[in-house]
C-alpha cells in the first residue's frame, strides 16, 4: 500500500495503511469477547441456577395458554329497549384422574343432576383415548338449579369442574327472529374461507339476520390467560391475563312495540309485514309469519322440533319480508298507470271503456269487476282497480317499457338492506324471456304482466319502498334496519345514515295523479280498500290479489289443496296522505282478497304507530 | 496460471470449524424435525441437499481470486437488487409477507443474498475512500444510497429482521472505517430528532407491533409467550442435557418454529450446558478466526470484506440466541449454520468460501 503514488501527499497522509486497518480490527475484540461472555452468563443462568425450575416446568408442560372468549354485543331496538342478551350457562366436566373412583363418583353426580347414568358414562368413554388430566365436558347449559345442588354436594364430587361460559338469550324469542337471526358453531366450510380468518372450530359466528350481518361488530376480540399447572392440570396461578374486548352493541330501526303488533296482527296467517318511514327509510316493523325462537338454535333442538321446523309448509324459517317472492297482482297498477302517464299513451283525462273483459287475440281477458266499469279514467282506474283500463295501458307501452319503470321504482332489484340472503325477485323483459325460455314476447303476456301477474316477482320489502317513494314524492331510500353501533361503553362508532338510492321515474304532476287516485282506494265511495279507512287518519294504499297456481297436484287432500289454490292478498297503503310518516306493505300468503286480509292489517299497523306517536308528540309538546 | 502456493496456504481451520458447525446444524434440525408432522421429515433431507449445494458454492467461490468480487461489485448488488424487487412484484406470499421466490421446487430468499452483496459493495466503496481522519458526512451518502435501497426493498416485504441485520452489518463496518466526530454529532443528533417524529406518524398497529418486538410480554398469548416456552426448553436441558431426541418441549410442539428461529432452544433442551456452551464456543472460534483474516491480509478490500462477514455472523448469533434465552427482542433471525433454511445455508457456505478465499491469498498480494 506503501508503495502507490498518491497524487497529494497531504492525502497520502491520510490514506490508512494496513497498520490502521490491524489497531482497528482488534478493537472489534473488545465487543465481541464481551458478547459471547454475556450469552454465556445467560445460558449458564437459565441451565445451571435456574435449571431445576424449567426443568420441573417442562416436565408437565406447566405454562399453557387459556383463551377467554369476549362477550357477544348486544342487540337492542330504537329505544335501547334488549332484544338480544349473554346468559351465564354452567357447563359441567370432570377430570377422571381426580375423580378416583370413578364409579362412585359418576353415581353421585347422576343422583344430584338427574343426568342419567348411562349419559354420563358415554360421554367419559367418548374421551378415553385423551390424557386424564383433561376434563371431559358432561353436559353444557345444566341450569341454576342443579348448578346450586351440586355446590351443596361439593364435597362428595371430586374431579367435578363447573364452567361459565356465555351463551346467547334472545330475550323475545319468537319476535323479530327473523331480522335478529341466530347464532350457531362455525362450519369447516366457513373456517377456510378468508372472511373468517381469525375464527377456530368450537367458535359462535352469526349464522343468518343481523348477527350474520354485523358479525364483525358483535364478536369482540379475543383475549387469553398464561397459566401455570400442576402435575394434576390444576390451576396454580395465572401468569398474565390478557383481557377479550367486548363485542359492539347494535342498535336497530324499530321500536319492538311496534314490531309486536305487526306480529301479532300477522299471528294467524301466513305472510308478511314490512313498516317503514318514508321521510328516511328506517325500517318500523319488519314481521314474517310464522316464526320461530332462535333460542332453539342455542340450546339445540330435538330431532321431532327440528323436523316440524323445516317440514313446515309455510316455511318459519324464511324470512319473508325479504326472501319470499310473490307475483305483485294490481299493487303493480301504480307502475302501469306512471308509465303510461310519463310516456304520455294516457293523461289524467283518458277515458277507456271497460265491459268487463277485453278481447285480445283470440282470448278473453275478464276484469274483476263482472259488470264493467263502463267508461272510466285513470283516477277510477286505480281507486277501482279496472283490470281492462290497465290491459289496454299496458299493450300500448309493450313489455320493455314496463320494466324499465318497474325497475325504477325498486321492483326487480335488491334494496339493500343491511341484511344477508335477501332475494333481488324479478321484472321480465322480452329479451329475459328469450334468454331463460328460448321463446319471443307475446303481446298477450303483455296484459297480464299490466295488472302485475305472469312473471312479475317481487318480495315485500321492495313494495314498501315503492310506496314509500310514492309517499314522500319520488325518493327511494335504502332501507335501514341497523341505525348505529356503539361499543361496550356506549360510544357511537359508528352510524347509518339515509342513503338515497334513486328516484322514482315520474313527474310531479304525474305522481299527484297517483297519489289522488291512491286516496280514493281508501276514502272514495267505490274504493277498493276502504275497509283500511280509520276515523280521524287519511289513509292511501292500493290493494291487491295475486292469483296462485298450484304446481303440487298430488296435495295429501282436498281442502288443503283448496287452501294452497287460494289468492296471495296484498295491501300497501302510506298515511297520513298529506304528510306520510308510515308506509306499510302487507302480504298474506293465500289471503285471497286484497281487502279483506291484507288491509285491516295495514289499517291497525298505521293506526298503532299513528296514535302513538301523536300521543308522544302531544306528551312532548305539553 | 495455478500457484502452488494456494494450496499450501489453504486455511484447514476454517474448513473444520465449518465442518463441526454443519454437523452440529444438522444433527439438532434431525432432532427438531423428528416432531409433529412427517413432512418435517423432509426438512431434515432438504437441509442435508443445501449443504450439498453450499459446499459447491465454497469451493466456485474461493477458487477464483477475491479480487474478482472487487472488480463485480456493483454488477452484483445490482443483481440483489433486481431480486428484491422481483420479489415484491412476483414473489410468494407466505404468512402476510413476499419473502421469496419460487423456482419450480425450490424457494430462494433474495434478501439472505443481498445481506453478502452489501457488505461485498460497502468493503469497495470503504477501501477506496478511507481515511484515517474519518469519513465526512458528504462521504457517507453514496453509503446511506447503497444501504437504504435494499433496506427499503426488504422492509416493504416486510421482513424487518433482515432488514436491521443489513443496517447493523453496515453500521459496524462504517463505524470501524472511522467517521469524522462533526459527522457522528450531525448522526446522532439527526437520529433523535428524527425516531420520535417517525414515531408520531405510525398508526396505533404499527407502534403495538414494535412495542411487542421490542418487550414480548406486552404480548403474553403469542411472542411472549413463545420466549417463555424457549426458556424452559434451554432451561430444562440444564448441565447435560436431556438427551439426543429427548427434549420434551420440542417433542410435544410447545415450541414454535422450532426448526427454524427457535433451533437453539432445541440444541440446549437435548445437549445441556455442556453441548450448548460448546456451540458457542465454535461461534467464538470462528469470529476471531475469521477477524485474524481480515487481520492478516495486508489488501484494504479484502480486509473489510473479511470484517463484513464476521460482522454477518458476529451479529446473527448474537441476536438469535439472545432472543431464545429472552435478552433480545423476538425478531426472525436465523442462527448461521444451525437453522433450517436454503437461502440462508447458502450465502453463509459462500461467506466462508470467501473467507478461505481470502485467507489463502494473503501472501499473494502484489
Amino acid at each position: 500500500m506503501t508503495d502507490a503514488p498518491s497524487p497529494n501527499s497531504f492525502l497520502k497522509n491520510q490514506t490508512p495503511d494496513s497498520d490502521w486497518y490491524k489497531r482497528r480490527i482488534i478493537g472489534l475484540l473488545c465487543f465481541v469477547i464481551p458478547g459471547f461472555v454475556f450469552l454465556l452468563l445467560r445460558l449458564f443462568y437459565l441451565q445451571i441456577i435456574d435449571g431445576e425450575n424449567f426443568r420441573r416446568l417442562s416436565e408437565n408442560n406447566c405454562i399453557r395458554l387459556q383463551s377467554i372468549d369476549p362477550p357477544r354485543g348486544l342487540i337492542f331496538d330504537r329505544n335501547m329497549q334488549l332484544l338480544v342478551d349473554n346468559r351465564p350457562s354452567y357447563d359441567l366436566s370432570i377430570v377422571v384422574k381426580d375423580a378416583r373412583p370413578l364409579e362412585t363418583s359418576l353415581q353421585n353426580l347422576s343422583q344430584y343432576t338427574r343426568i342419567p347414568l348411562e349419559l354420563l358414562w358415554g360421554e367419559v368413554e367418548k374421551s378415553h383415548n385423551q390424557p386424564s388430566f383433561k376434563p371431559v365436558l358432561l353436559k353444557q347449559d345444566i341450569g341454576r338449579d342443579v348448578l346450586a345442588a351440586l355446590e351443596v354436594k361439593r364435597f362428595e364430587l371430586p374431579g367435578t369442574i363447573v364452567d361459565i361460559r356465555l351463551r346467547r338469550l334472545y330475550v323475545k324469542s319468537l319476535s323479530a327472529a327473523h331480522i335478529l337471526g341466530y347464532v350457531g358453531e362455525i362450519s369447516s366450510d366457513e373456517l377456510k374461507s378468508v372472511k373468517y380468518a381469525g375464527y377456530k372450530r368450537g367458535d359462535l359466528i352469526g349464522k343468518s339476520g343481523v348477527e350474520k350481518s354485523f358479525e364483525n361488530y358483535l364478536r369482540g376480540e379475543r383475549g387469553g390467560r398464561q397459566i401455570e399447572v400442576n402435575v394434576a392440570g390444576q390451576l396454580v396461578r395465572i401468569l398474565k391475563t390478557v383481557d377479550a374486548v367486548p363485542g359492539n352493541n347494535v342498535l336497530l330501526s324499530f321500536d319492538q312495540n311496534l314490531q309486536k303488533k305487526a306480529e301479532d296482527l300477522l299471528s294467524d296467517v301466513a305472510g308478511a309485514v314490512v313498516a317503514m318511514d318514508p321521510t328516511t327509510g328506517d325500517i318500523l316493523a319488519m314481521a314474517s309469519s310464522p316464526s320461530y325462537d332462535p333460542n332453539m338454535f342455542v340450546d339445540g333442538f330435538s330431532r321431532d322440533q327440528w323436523e316440524t321446523l323445516i317440514k313446515n309448509p309455510s316455511h318459519p324459517l324464511q324470512n319473508k319480508a325479504i326472501q319470499a317472492e310473490y307475483p305483485p297482482a294490481s299493487t303493480y297498477k301504480i307502475i302501469t298507470a306512471m308509465a303510461g302517464l310519463e310516456e304520455g299513451v294516457i293523461d289524467e283525462k283518458t277515458t277507456l271503456v271497460c265491459p268487463g273483459s277485453y278481447k285480445y287475440g283470440d282470448r278473453e281477458y275478464r276484469c274483476w269487476k263482472k259488470g264493467g266499469h263502463g267508461s272510466i279514467n285513470i283516477g277510477r282506474a286505480i281507486a277501482e282497480s279496472c283490470d281492462v283500463f290497465f290491459y289496454q295501458v299496458g299493450l300500448r307501452l309493450g313489455v320493455d317499457r314496463l320494466a324499465s319503470y318497474a325497475n325504477g321504482a325498486g321492483l326487480g332489484v335488491l334494496t339493500g338492506i343491511q341484511l344477508e340472503q335477501e332475494s333481488g325477485g324479478l321484472i321480465p323483459t322480452a329479451a329475459w324471456k328469450k334468454r331463460r325460455l328460448g321463446v319471443a314476447w307475446q303481446a298477450g303476456e303483455t296484459l297480464s304482466l299490466s295488472i302485475g301477474q305472469g312473471y312479475n316477482l317481487v318480495t315485500p320489502l321492495q313494495l314498501a319502498t315503492m310506496i314509500s317513494s310514492i309517499a314522500n314524492g319520488g325518493t327511494r331510500f335504502t332501507p335501514l334496519i341497523v341505525k348505529k353501533i356503539q361499543n361496550a361503553s356506549g360510544e357511537t362508532i359508528k352510524e347509518f345514515f339515509p342513503e338515497i338510492k334513486g328516484y322514482l321515474p315520474v313527474s310531479p304532476k304525474h305522481l299527484d295523479i297517483i297519489k289522488k287516485g291512491l286516496w280514493e282506494v281508501v276514502n272514495g265511495k267505490s274504493g277498493t280498500g276502504r275497509i283500511a279507512n280509520i276515523a280521524g287518519i287519511e289513509v292511501s294504499g292500493k290493494t291487491g290479489t295475486a292469483q296462485v297456481f298450484s304446481r303440487k297436484t298430488d296435495s295429501e287432500n282436498e281442502s288443503r289443496r283448496a287452501q294452497q289454490l287460494k289468492s296471495h292478498a296484498w295491501f300497501v297503503a302510506y298515511a297520513p296522505s298529506a304528510n306520510p310518516k308510515i308506509a306499510v306493505s302487507v302480504l298474506v300468503e293465500h289471503g285471497e282478497h286484497g281487502a279483506s286480509a291484507a288491509a285491516p292489517i295495514a289499517r291497525e299497523l298505521i293506526r298503532a304507530y299513528l296514535h302513538d306517536s301523536q300521543s308522544t308528540e302531544r306528551s312532548t309538546s305539553e | 496460471m495455478f500457484d502452488r502456493r494456494l494450496v499450501q496456504n489453504f486455511d484447514w481451520m476454517l474448513l473444520i470449524i465449518t465442518l463441526l458447525l454443519a454437523a452440529s446444524g444438522l444433527i439438532t434440525l434431525y432432532s427438531a424435525a423428528r416432531a409433529g408432522l412427517p413432512i418435517t421429515q423432509a426438512f431434515f433431507v432438504k437441509q442435508l441437499m443445501w449443504y450439498g449445494i453450499g459446499f459447491v458454492i465454497m469451493i466456485a467461490s474461493f477458487l477464483i481470486s477475491y479480487k474478482q468480487f472487487d472488480q463485480y461489485a456493483y454488477f452484483a448488488y445490482a443483481v440483489c437488487i433486481f431480486l428484491l424487487a422481483a420479489v415484491l412484484l412476483v414473489g410468494k406470499l407466505v404468512a402476510g409477507s413476499k419473502r421469496w421466490l419460487v423456482f419450480g421446487q425450490i424457494s430462494l430468499q433474495p434478501s439472505e443474498l443481498a445481506k453478502v452483496a452489501v457488505i461485498i459493495v460497502l468493503a469497495r466503496y470503504y477501501s477506496r475512500t478511507a481515511s484515517t481522519k474519518g469519513m465526512r458526512l458528504r462521504d457517507l451518502v453514496i453509503p446511506m444510497l447503497l444501504i437504504g435501497i435494499p433496506f427499503g426493498l426488504i422492509v416493504k416485504q416486510p421482513d424487518l429482521g433482515t432488514a436491521v441485520m443489513i443496517l447493523l452489518i453496515a453500521a459496524t463496518l462504517t463505524v470501524l472505517i472511522k467517521i469524522e466526530k462533526r459527522a457522528m454529532i450531525a448522526i446522532v443528533s439527526f437520529g433523535t430528532v428524527a425516531i420520535p417524529m417517525i414515531w408520531l406518524l405510525l398508526k396505533g398497529y404499527q407502534k403495538q407491533r414494535i412495542l411487542t418486538f421490542l418487550e414480548p410480554d406486552r404480548d403474553p398469548l403469542g411472542a411472549g409467550y413463545h420466549i417463555i416456552q424457549s426458556k424452559i426448553a434451554i432451561g430444562s436441558g440444564m448441565l447435560s442435557g436431556k438427551g439426543f431426541l429427548k427434549g420434551t418441549q420440542n417433542a410435544l410442539s410447545f415450541l414454535p418454529e422450532h426448526h427454524t428461529d427457535f433451533i437453539f432452544s432445541v440444541l440446549a433442551e437435548d445437549w445441556g450446558f455442556i453441548g450448548s456452551a460448546a456451540v458457542l464456543f465454535l461461534f467464538l472460534m470462528l469470529i476471531i478466526w475469521s477477524l485474524n483474516i481480515a487481520h492478516g491480509c495486508r489488501d484494504p478490500f479484502g480486509a473489510l470484506l473479511a470484517i463484513g462477514i464476521t460482522a454477518l455472523i458476529g451479529w446473527e448469533v448474537f441476536i438469535n440466541i439472545g432472543m431464545v434465552m429472552g435478552l433480545m427482542p423476538v425478531v426472525g433471525i436465523p442462527l448461521p449454520f444451525i437453522s433450517y433454511g436454503g437461502s440462508a445455508i447458502l450465502s453463509m457456505m459462500l461467506c466462508m468460501g470467501i473467507l478461505m478465499n481470502i485467507s489463502m491469498r494473503k501472501y499473494l498480494v502484489e
